[in-house]
């Protein structure tokens, strides 16, 4: 190693990045959509809002408490929204006496999801059953997955001295390994939380809208937001999704468009060798005006 | 039949007892037939019960139950060779008794240890029958099938341990080891936890599974706060304040006037005391955590507890996060860059106006 110039060492470094830039572009793009993921079915007309749920996420994930902004004592755990401790949460939607709606928030499993998208060192993560997962050892804090995700899911721990991102993994580590299934829906008591193919979800959660169309708001939303997500609500007819904190978004996952048109670019180092080249022309042309100024300089 | 039912027990009485019993044990309903024929065998097992620095509080709440049964139940059903509160002997007598028992029935014998053991200046501060608790307790332990510390005292010092425990009192578990020790804490525990650990080793000639602090998980595997009746005002953020305040009319939870019971592990909001339903909690006293080493007689009973598994309580967040004010208007935005423009027009002027360099005007 003594004998390696600075310069060499950093030819190297670009090349072995190339070669690994070229690989991973390979290897993640036209990824097919995968539509048999697993995923939850949420039916806000069932919940009750006994947050069992939210207690039984963070016992399954050895999640700290949050204190709450009115509980100075610290005697709750009361979370105000998803944050560095919290991955599930129940709130409330209250419009009047009779319109009223719970919604459990957490992460949506995009089936083409922005997170792992942006992702500049595969911290973010799909897995074969559509579930997307975060992998801490890989993560370097960027926070990319934070801005991209259209529902606001990802938290980062601010507080930690190395702090990771916390978001909703379906247990995929904890739970569903003990249990076959997620803690949430484990612990459900009137299955507004219900675990399964996403297949077969949607088409109970058709089910019942179509059977209930007075009680249903007629559309499952997550069938198609952001190319459909793996966790599909349902709503009564009273309250609009947008009411509870589920945004209108168009049908086309940014990320497949995103992504089509950056591994379109970089197909085969493409961008680089063009950027290198014409680089690599201006430099010899001012070369070339540079030793012909010059020489007239030696002239006078 | 041997021997009818219990002096002054009724056949009814008995089975409910027994029942009582199973379930705390937390067995099956068909297991109250094999605990009443444990209960009813005639191999009793040879009890010794030594007191040390106590009250009598255990024995009395044993003995002083509104209902016979209870009492009459643990006392037929053991065979009590030693027992200070309730032998007719004394003197001589009575310690000829605990010493034929020990020698007869060692490696059989179930001993019962209630109060807690002096350990300063060789134990001199607690003495029967002329030998210190520590004598006695070396002497009986060694031909013990299994201890079972009955009360605080026994089981972790209790009050006497309270700082600065000048007797330095300890538990049976710090002084004998080598011996399964079963701890029924409480001051005083529910009789009924001693009668189904008693009834567990009759039925089923083993040990009940002990938590880490050696109590029988049957018991005290939960938290109180789990079963409390006024858990939901806990919840809803219902407290009495103070005692005899509204809240404390009310019966709302009693978790700021010191309840030790979001870190108390016991059965207490389940089975209850006195056969009538009530406990302390129910008659508006906070927990005071007398089964926990670590709370009773080392806080203070009006002191918050730290709750260590905190729960969600019963308000929501807003589905949709309002947003955080309107933003500024025109005119505010206009005054705003008008001030900051000429204040940049100012200081452009300022530096134009400056000596060119800083330099000249110093050689000058």
């Amino acid at each position: 190693m003594k004998s390696q110039t600075r310069r060499g060492f950093l030819k190297c470094f670009g090349l072995a990045g190339t070669v690994l830039a070229v690989g991973r572009a390979g290897f993640a793009s036209e990824g097919a959509i995968n539509d048999n993921g697993v995923g939850l079915l949420y039916d806000a007309t069932r919940c009750v809002g006994c947050k069992a749920c939210v207690a039984a996420c963070k016992r399954a994930n050895d999640l700290p408490p949050e204190k709450g902004s009115f509980d100075p004592e610290g005697i709750w755990d009361a979370p105000a929204d998803l944050d560095g401790k919290t991955r599930n949460i129940v709130k409330l939607y209250r419009e009047s006496e009779s319109v009223w709606s719970y919604v459990k928030v957490q992460c949506m499993h995009c089936m083409k999801p922005s997170c792992v998208s942006v992702c500049p060192v595969s911290a973010m993560q799909q897995d074969a059953d559509g579930r997307v997962f975060y992998d801490k050892t890989r993560c370097i804090g960027c926070r990319m997955c934070m801005v991209a995700c259209p529902f606001i899911v990802p938290r980062f721990q601010w507080e930690k001295p190395l702090p990771q991102i916390v978001k909703c993994d379906l247990c995929k580590f904890s739970e569903v390994p003990r249990k076959g299934k997620p803690a949430c829906a484990g612990v459900c008591p009137t299955e507004a939380v219900q675990y399964g193919r996403r297949r077969q979800l949607l088409a109970e959660a058709k089910r019942r809208t179509e059977t209930n169309p007075g009680r249903y708001r007629s559309y499952v939303y997550g069938e198609h937001e952001v190319g459909g997500t793996n966790v599909l609500y349902l709503a009564s007819a009273a309250v609009p999704f947008d009411k509870l904190g589920l945004p209108n978004l168009p049908n086309e996952a940014p990320a497949a468009f995103s992504e089509k048109i950056q591994h379109r670019i970089y197909k085969g180092f493409m961008a680089p060798l063009a950027l290198y080249a014409t680089l690599f022309f201006v430099a010899t042309l001012n070369r070339k005006k540079l030793s012909k100024g010059g020489e007239k300089e030696e002239e006078r | 039949m041997t021997r009818p039912f219990f002096s002054g027990v009724s056949r009814r009485d008995f089975l409910k007892t027994c029942m009582t019993a199973t379930a705390l044990m937390g067995l099956p309903l068909e297991a109250v037939r094999r605990v009443a024929e444990a209960a009813q065998s005639p191999g009793r097992p040879p009890v010794i019960w030594l007191h040390f620095q106590e009250c009598t509080g255990c024995s009395e709440s044993l003995l002083r139950s509104s209902h016979p049964t209870l009492a009459s139940l643990i006392l037929d059903l053991v065979s009590l060779d030693y027992q200070e509160t309730l032998m007719a002997g004394s003197g001589e007598q009575a310690e000829k008794a605990l010493e034929d028992s020990i020698k007869e029935n060692r490696g059989k014998y179930i001993l019962v240890v209630e109060g807690a053991i002096p350990t300063q200046n060789e134990g001199v501060y607690c003495k029967v029958g002329g030998k210190t608790a520590l004598e006695s307790l070396s002497r009986a332990a060694p031909g013990a099938a299994a201890i079972v510390s009955i009360g605080t005292c026994a089981s972790y010092g209790g009050i006497q341990a309270a700082d600065p425990n000048p007797t330095g009192a300890v538990g049976v578990s710090n002084v004998v080891n080598q011996k399964p020790i079963i701890n029924i804490p409480g001051c005083p525990p529910s009789p009924y936890n001693f009668l189904s650990t008693i009834l567990y080793i009759q039925t089923f000639k083993k040990m009940p599974v002990l938590d880490q602090l050696g109590r029988p998980m049957f018991a005290y595997g939960r938290r109180i706060h789990e079963h409390c009746e006024r858990r939901p005002h806990f919840d809803a953020g219902r407290f009495a304040e103070k005692f005899g305040d509204d809240g404390h009319r009310q019966g709302f939870c009693l978790y700021k006037i010191g309840c030790k019971g979001p870190a108390t592990f016991a059965n207490c909001s389940v089975q209850r005391f006195n056969d009538t339903g009530t406990w302390p909690v129910s008659v508006g006293h906070p927990c005071i955590g007398c089964t926990e080493p670590d709370v009773v007689f080392k806080t203070s009973i009006f002191d918050k507890v730290q709750i260590h598994s905190l729960t969600p309580p019963d308000t929501y967040p807003a589905a949709v996060v309002e947003e955080k004010g309107k933003g500024a208007d025109p005119l505010t935005t206009g005054v705003v860059g008008l001030v900051a423009g000429a204040a940049l027009g100012a200081g452009a002027m300022l530096v134009k106006r400056l000596p060119k360099e800083v330099g000249d005007e110093k050689s000058d």
